[in-house]
């Protein structure tokens, strides 16, 4: 072994007797040239391709302890700057744009999810069939040969899907058809579907408010981060709205309003206007859905309209609640000639004209208090001007010109007909009525009453007294009244019935009617105004026909009552406790007064059928 | 000590008593460590095209026997037998490189690939080799200067498979042809004017492919600007930054699930991540102690043809390592080549096969002043 290896190196060095090393590059080489002449061409050559090789070994060699170091720098932790996009650029972070609407305990109602948005370039296109159909198998709502077609013109920006769910993403992208594009973008969820429909409203498909709080608060959705919280509470939402459809139901209504508000402070607790849509599809509902029939509808009340014709009377100091009015008679004013269903046999005080909701004695009670005090007196309650209320979708009230309110105006208006107000205006005025007497204005932003209490103070609207006495003339109505069917055992629920006819055409309609109720409870210290209204309910076996406001809208009050009481930290209460505080609630009206209504229970269901063929 | 004796005068007696076996060696060590993570990095990869797991580890292997098989065959050559197997390489490869453009099968916007008996092929990655060889003994004829045209019929030659290249386009293959002819240029003894000069044309021609080459120009700009679809590369660096020191341990990478050539082009990040910086330095000191240790050993080489084929050869063969490597560590901009040896790579593995036995074969001890 030994001797061929040395063989071997004997053999090359005489072969290359003066090789200049191969490390002594360029420069060595051309001395080399200078003081040795090569004795062929080839030999020389292959003296100079030696010397450079060492270039070539300098090289690699170099880029080999580059590659070590670069390798060592990251795998020992030293990740590189411009590695650090790559963690923005995954796209988990959901950062939406518009915020949140939660309702006042702080559940969500309306909130931004991130999607994507599905694009295609059809230059790219390879195969515009086989696209369509793989799309078609994910989104199948699509048309596959309308798409095709599409996707084979030369269009760079076609907009294919405009929300696609993460799954959808995911089948997509997994497809990778080349020439679609993602691009991120947002959809409003609603998780209340369209129990929260009318109040919230609805944006369009690039999340732009365009109904309801949506709209209205658009900017602030926009421009803030922190959600924006609503006075609604989503439980009472939820059962006001189960009570409503329920009664539409059953009394084959063709729509509904209803509203709880806190009578201190005029906040919104519940707002529900039937039918309602799905506010993810907003653009499938029908005009008639999409209508919100406790703000934007203006509608002659009818009766409960009684409930400021009488707190008027007795605010004015001209009339006590004890005081007669002869009730035996029609009234013609004009060409009209203003009735009772049942007209009474003997003249009738202010409060059994309240009770038994005698058109003829609220009329005359108007009359007495006069035309400019009437005025005076519901604009002082807000119900001759539009509502300052946050929607957009709120309708102004029909009010008589100055020329036509006069006698006849002022009669009709005493019980619900010649002015038309919203149902939000309804229960803010009735809210101030009760609440001891201070004006409030209804809201649906939590916080926003605050402020304006703060910067106005408080107005009065009616005395301490007159309250008072409203509020025990509101009980009577539901104990001993037109309401019985409000009555909840535990609650002292207080209310006003109301029905009148609808206007069709020109003309009042003998067959169809909005029947409402305005309740309140507790009757003796009233937190919160219940109201609902049925447009167009058909009376039943059950309701002996009869499709007014005791038979067919007391019963929502009195069940949304039992329902709501006892998540507003409100339980039922003893009959012994409440007959006792009934017996202090109905103080304020007089001991004489009291006596003079006949409140015998023996004749109750007799006088419930009979009290309820009046309005 | 093997069972030849050195007495054997038979072909294969010879053949391992002459033949580089520091060199031979270090290629079995680097296939080893090829399969090991093909089966680590295919599987994901696999599944992913709706292949059975082992579809990759299975196709390798049975690309892996021919290939050495040939390998081990073309070492057995002679330097003349190496040199008439180019000639006859580059007779039957021109003609397909040249009809790429027009049989072949358009992947990501070049027509590179050829579909021949089943099996795809990428004509240049053959011609190279091949090329290699017949310009090193072209320009060793120039400089003997033995009244043949060497050097304009190595500058046809040349300027032929650059245009072949440029149809395609293929301006990494063509860049890399031109890196390893410019090299043997060089060692031939380029005027050292021209030499200076050549790195100026090289960023002109660059500049010439950014303008008319938008494809090349993205790659460019993704990389000076770190902006746009970099989701490999950086997934690349994750897998190191993941590896550490020792590695996840081979087969418990996670990063490696998310780069989709995971089993070809950036197979070295699989390395990184499974065999941590240990065994990925492992790796670059084989492919460097193959590629110094045979320029090292060229300095006592007295044929020019020999030292030009080898040092090309070589060349080409560091060449596409440090290509692969640089771009798996984000030090070029990504070009894809496949790490010899290493990467799952169908034809390009029979390629690199061809190209290390011609340069087994003629880096073969020889006795006495041969004519070659």
């Amino acid at each position: 072994m030994r001797s061929w290896r040395e063989h071997g190196r004997r053999r090359s060095s005489t072969n290359q007797p003066s090789l200049p090393g191969l490390f002594s590059g360029l420069k060595a080489h051309t001395d080399t040239k200078k003081t040795r002449s090569p004795s062929s061409p080839s030999e020389y050559a292959l003296t100079l391709a030696s010397a450079r090789l060492g270039l070539v070994f300098l090289s690699f060699f170099l880029f080999f302890v580059l590659v070590s170091g670069r390798l060592a720098l990251l795998s020992l932790g030293h990740e590189p700057a411009e590695a650090q996009p790559l963690h923005a650029a995954s796209g988990t972070g959901s950062v939406t744009a518009r915020s949140d609407m939660t309702d006042r305990n702080g559940t969500v109602l309306a909130t931004s999810l991130p999607t994507m948005m599905l694009m295609a370039d059809a230059r790219k296109i390879l195969d515009a069939q086989d696209a369509a159909k793989k799309l078609q198998t994910v989104l199948p709502t699509l048309n596959i040969a309308a798409l095709t077609q599409e996707l084979q013109t030369a269009k760079r920006f076609i907009t294919l899907w405009r929300h696609l769910t993460p799954r959808q993403y995911y089948e997509i992208n997994k497809m990778g058809i080349a020439g679609l594009e993602f691009i991120p973008d947002e959809s409003r969820i609603y998780p209340a579907g369209a129990i929260t429909s009318h109040v919230l409203g609805y944006t369009d498909t690039d999340n732009e408010g365009i109904a309801g709080l949506e709209k209205s608060q658009n900017e602030r959705l926009q421009k803030q981060d922190e959600p924006l919280i609503t006075t609604l509470d989503i439980r009472l939402q939820t059962v006001l709205h189960r009570e409503l459809s329920q009664a539409i139901d059953t009394y084959k209504a063709i729509g509904g309003a209803g509203i709880i508000m806190d009578v201190s402070n005029g906040e919104i607790l519940a707002l529900v206007s039937l039918p309602d849509f799905n506010p993810q599809s907003a653009g499938a509902a029908s005009d008639d859905s999409k209508f919100n029939r406790a703000t934007l509808g203006v509608y002659e009340m009818g009766s409960t309209f009684k409930s400021f014709n009488t707190a008027m009377a007795l605010d004015s100091g001209f009339i006590k609640v004890g005081e007669r009015f002869d009730t035996t008679q029609p009234i013609v004013v004009g060409s009209k000639t203003i009735r009772d269903f049942h007209p009474a046999k003997h003249w009738m005080n202010v409060a059994e004209i309240f009770m038994e909701s005698s058109n003829i004695g609220s009329a005359r009670m108007a009359s007495k208090i006069g035309t400019t005090q009437q005025r005076a007196f519901l604009a002082r309650l807000g119900l001759t001007n539009k509502t300052p209320l946050e929607l957009p979708e709120v309708g102004a009230p029909l009010v008589p010109s100055a020329a036509n309110w006069r006698d006849t105006a002022t009669m009709t208006i005493a019980f619900g007909h010649g002015l038309a107000v919203n149902a939000v205006q309804l229960c803010s005025a009735a809210a101030s009525l009760l609440n001891g007497g201070l004006l409030v204005r209804p809201t649906l932003i939590k916080g926003s009453t605050d402020k304006a209490t703060q910067e106005n103070g408080s107005i009065r609207v009616i005395s301490e007294k007159t309250s008072a006495q409203m509020r025990a003339l509101m009980r009577l109505v539901v104990k001993h009244g037109t309401a019985k069917k409000a009555e909840v055992a535990g609650y002292l629920v207080g209310g006003k019935t109301g029905t009148a006819d609808k206007i069709t055409g020109k003309h009042y309609s003998q067959n169809a009617r909005m029947s409402s109720f305005l309740g309140v409870f507790p009757a003796s210290a009233p937190r919160y105004i219940v109201f609902a209204l049925l447009d167009d309910p058909k009376g039943n076996a059950k309701t002996y026909g009869f499709a007014t406001g005791g038979w067919t809208a007391a019963p929502v009050i009195g069940n949304v009552v039992s329902q709501i009481g006892p998540l507003l930290d409100m339980p039922p209460v003893d009959a012994d406790v409440m007959a006792a505080t009934e017996k202090q609630l109905l103080r304020p009206l007089g001991s004489d007064v009291i006596e003079s209504l006949n409140l015998d229970d023996e004749a109750d269901d007799y006088a419930a059928v009979e009290s309820n063929r009046a309005h | 000590m093997p069972a030849l004796a050195r007495t054997d005068q038979t072909i294969i007696g010879r053949w391992w008593w002459t033949v580089d076996r520091w060199t031979l060696g270090a290629i079995v060590v680097l296939i080893g460590i090829g399969i090991l993570l093909i089966q680590a990095a295919t599987p994901a990869v696999a599944v992913k095209h709706g292949l059975s797991n082992f579809y990759f580890v299975e196709r390798h292997l049975v690309m892996l026997v021919p290939a050495l098989f040939m390998m081990l065959a073309i070492s057995l050559l002679s330097p003349r037998h190496v040199r008439s197997l180019a000639i006859g390489g580059i007779l039957l490869f021109l003609p397909l490189l040249a009809i790429t453009p027009f049989f072949g099968v358009e992947i990501k916007g070049a027509t590179r690939w050829l579909s021949l008996l089943g099996l795809s092929l990428q004509p240049s990655e053959f011609i190279k080799p091949f090329f290699t060889v017949i310009a090193a003994w072209l320009f060793s004829r120039q400089c003997s200067r033995l009244g043949f045209p060497a050097m304009g019929l190595n500058m046809t030659l040349y300027a032929l498979i650059l245009l072949g290249l440029l149809a395609q386009p293929d301006i990494g293959m063509a860049t890399l042809v031109s890196l390893i002819w410019f090299a043997q240029f060089f060692l031939a003894g380029m005027p050292l004017i021209l030499a200076a000069a050549l790195p100026v044309l090289g960023i002109a021609g660059l500049f010439c492919a950014y303008s008319f080459f938008p494809h090349f120009a993205s790659r460019f700009d993704r990389f000076i600007s770190h902006s746009g679809d970099t989701y490999q590369t950086d997934k690349a660096l994750e897998a190191f930054t993941h590896g550490g020191l020792f590695g996840t341990g081979p087969g418990a990478g996670t990063v490696k699930m998310a780069l989709p050539d995971a089993h070809a082009d950036f197979i070295f990040a699989v390395a990184g991540e499974e065999l941590g910086l240990i065994g990925a330095l492992v790796i670059v000191l084989l492919f460097s102690f193959i590629i110094l240790r045979g320029l090292w050993k060229l300095r006592g080489e007295n044929n020019l043809f020999i030292l030009l084929a080898v040092s090309g050869l070589l060349v080409e063969f560091g060449l596409q390592t440090a290509i692969n490597l640089g771009s798996t560590l984000h030090l070029i901009p990504a070009k894809g080549m496949t790490l010899p040896f290493i990467s799952y790579g169908g034809s390009s593995l029979w390629a690199i096969a061809i190209q290390m036995g011609m340069l087994l074969a003629l880096t073969r001890k020889r006795y006495g002043l041969m004519d070659i």
